[in-house]
C-alpha cells in the first residue's frame, strides 16, 4: 500500500509539471496536444515536448502555441521544425529514402525470425521422422529374427 | 558445421553494429543548416540594446557565430579558446547571448574576457529555435555570402580549433566575396 502510494506521487509529479498550454479553439487545442506528443525535446532525447520540463521543450511548446494561434497547419509546424531541428525531432519519422531502414528493419526482423522458426521446426520434424524410420526397420529386423528362430524351433519340435 | 558458423556470424555481425554504436555520439544531431543560408534575425546588441544586429550587417565578412550563457557550464570551458581565437584576428566573432539575463552576461564577460566583437541578446530563446539550438554551446561558421558552411554543437577545444575551425576558416577567408 505505501509502495503504491509513493508510485503515485511520483507519477502525480511527472503529470503536473509541464505548463501545458490552452488555446481558445478547441480544434486548435486538439492539434496541439497530437503535435506536442509528435515533437522531440532535443534536450532529454527519449521525451516529447509535451513530456519534458527542459527549457527548450517549453520554448517549444511557445512556439507551436503561437504558430496554431496563428492560424498554421500542422503540416506547416512540422516542416518548420523539421527544418530547424532535422529528421530527429519528429518521434514518428517520415517515410523517404533515409529513414527507410528504420521503418522497415523490424518487419525484416520478424520475417527472418518467422522463416528461422519454420526452418528449424522443419528440419526437427525430418530428423524425427527419420529416427521413427529407423526405429521402425529396426523392430522389423527384430521380428523376421524372432520370426526366424521361431521357426527353426518349430523345424526342431 | 553449418550449425556453429551461422550464430558465429550473426554474433560478429551485432558486435560490429553495437561496437559502432558505442562510439556515436547520440547527442549530435545532424545539422540541417549545412550549405544554407544564416537565417535572418534582429536582435539588440548586449552592449548597446538601443542597436540592433541583422546577418545582412554582416555580409562580406566570414563569422563565427557562438551560443553562450552565462549559466551554461561548458562554455566556461569554452570560453578560453574563444579568447585564443579572438586573439588572431581570424575571424569576425558574434556571439548569442542565449537564455540570459544581461547582467550576468556582461559580468560574465568583464571577468573572463570578451572575444566577441558583438554579441546580441536572445532572451526569449527565439533566435536559438530559428538556428536550430538545443545545447548550448553552439558554433555556426558563417561565410562570405552568408550561407552556414559548418556547425559544432558542444564546446569548442583547442584541438577543434586547429584541426577543424582555423583550416576551415582560412578556406573561407580566401574565397571571393
Amino acid at each position: 500500500m505505501k509502495r503504491l502510494l509513493f508510485m503515485l506521487v511520483l507519477l502525480s509529479g511527472s503529470c503536473y509539471a509541464v505548463d501545458s498550454r490552452q488555446l481558445s479553439d478547441p480544434k486548435q487545442q486538439e492539434s496541439y496536444e497530437t503535435l506536442t506528443k509528435e515533437l522531440r525535446c532535443l534536450v532529454c532525447q527519449n521525451q516529447t515536448i509535451a513530456d519534458s520540463n527542459a527549457e527548450l521543450a517549453s520554448d517549444l511548446r511557445r512556439q507551436v502555441s503561437e504558430m496554431l494561434a496563428q492560424g498554421k497547419s500542422k503540416e506547416e509546424i512540422v516542416q518548420f521544425m523539421t527544418d530547424r531541428y532535422g529528421d530527429f525531432v519528429l518521434y514518428k519519422p517520415a517515410f523517404k529514402g533515409k529513414t527507410l531502414l528504420l521503418w522497415i528493419a523490424p518487419i525484416a526482423f520478424l520475417v527472418i525470425g518467422l522463416i528461422a522458426v519454420l526452418l528449424v521446426i522443419r528440419s526437427k520434424k525430418a530428423k524425427e521422422k527419420l529416427t521413427s524410420d529407423a526405429g521402425a526397420l529396426q523392430r522389423d529386423t527384430e521380428k523376421q529374427k524372432k520370426i526366424r528362430s521361431l521357426l527353426n524351433n518349430g523345424e526342431i519340435s | 558445421m553449418l550449425k556453429y558458423i551461422i550464430p558465429l556470424v550473426l554474433f560478429i555481425i551485432m558486435a560490429v553494429f553495437l561496437g559502432l554504436g558505442l562510439t556515436l555520439n547520440p547527442s549530435e544531431i545532424p545539422s540541417p543548416f549545412i550549405n544554407k543560408p544564416a537565417p535572418n534575425f534582429s536582435a539588440p546588441k548586449l552592449n548597446a540594446p538601443q542597436e540592433r544586429l541583422t546577418p545582412a550587417d554582416l555580409k562580406g565578412q566570414v563569422w563565427l557565430f557562438n551560443v553562450w550563457a552565462s549559466w551554461c557550464v561548458s562554455c566556461r570551458s569554452e570560453h578560453p579558446v574563444l579568447n585564443d581565437l579572438a586573439r588572431l584576428n581570424a575571424v569576425t566573432i558574434i556571439g548569442l547571448n542565449y537564455k540570459d539575463d544581461p547582467v550576468d552576461a556582461k559580468k560574465w564577460l568583464d571577468t573572463l574576457g570578451n572575444p566577441y566583437n558583438i554579441s546580441i541578446m536572445d532572451q526569449e530563446g527565439r533566435i536559438g529555435i530559428d538556428y536550430g539550438v538545443y545545447g548550448v554551446p553552439e558554433t555556426f561558421v558563417i561565410d562570405k555570402k552568408g550561407v552556414i558552411r559548418y556547425k559544432q554543437t558542444g564546446p569548442v577545444t583547442v584541438v577543434d580549433l586547429q584541426k577543424t575551425l582555423i583550416p576551415l576558416l582560412d578556406k573561407l577567408q580566401a574565397e571571393p566575396q
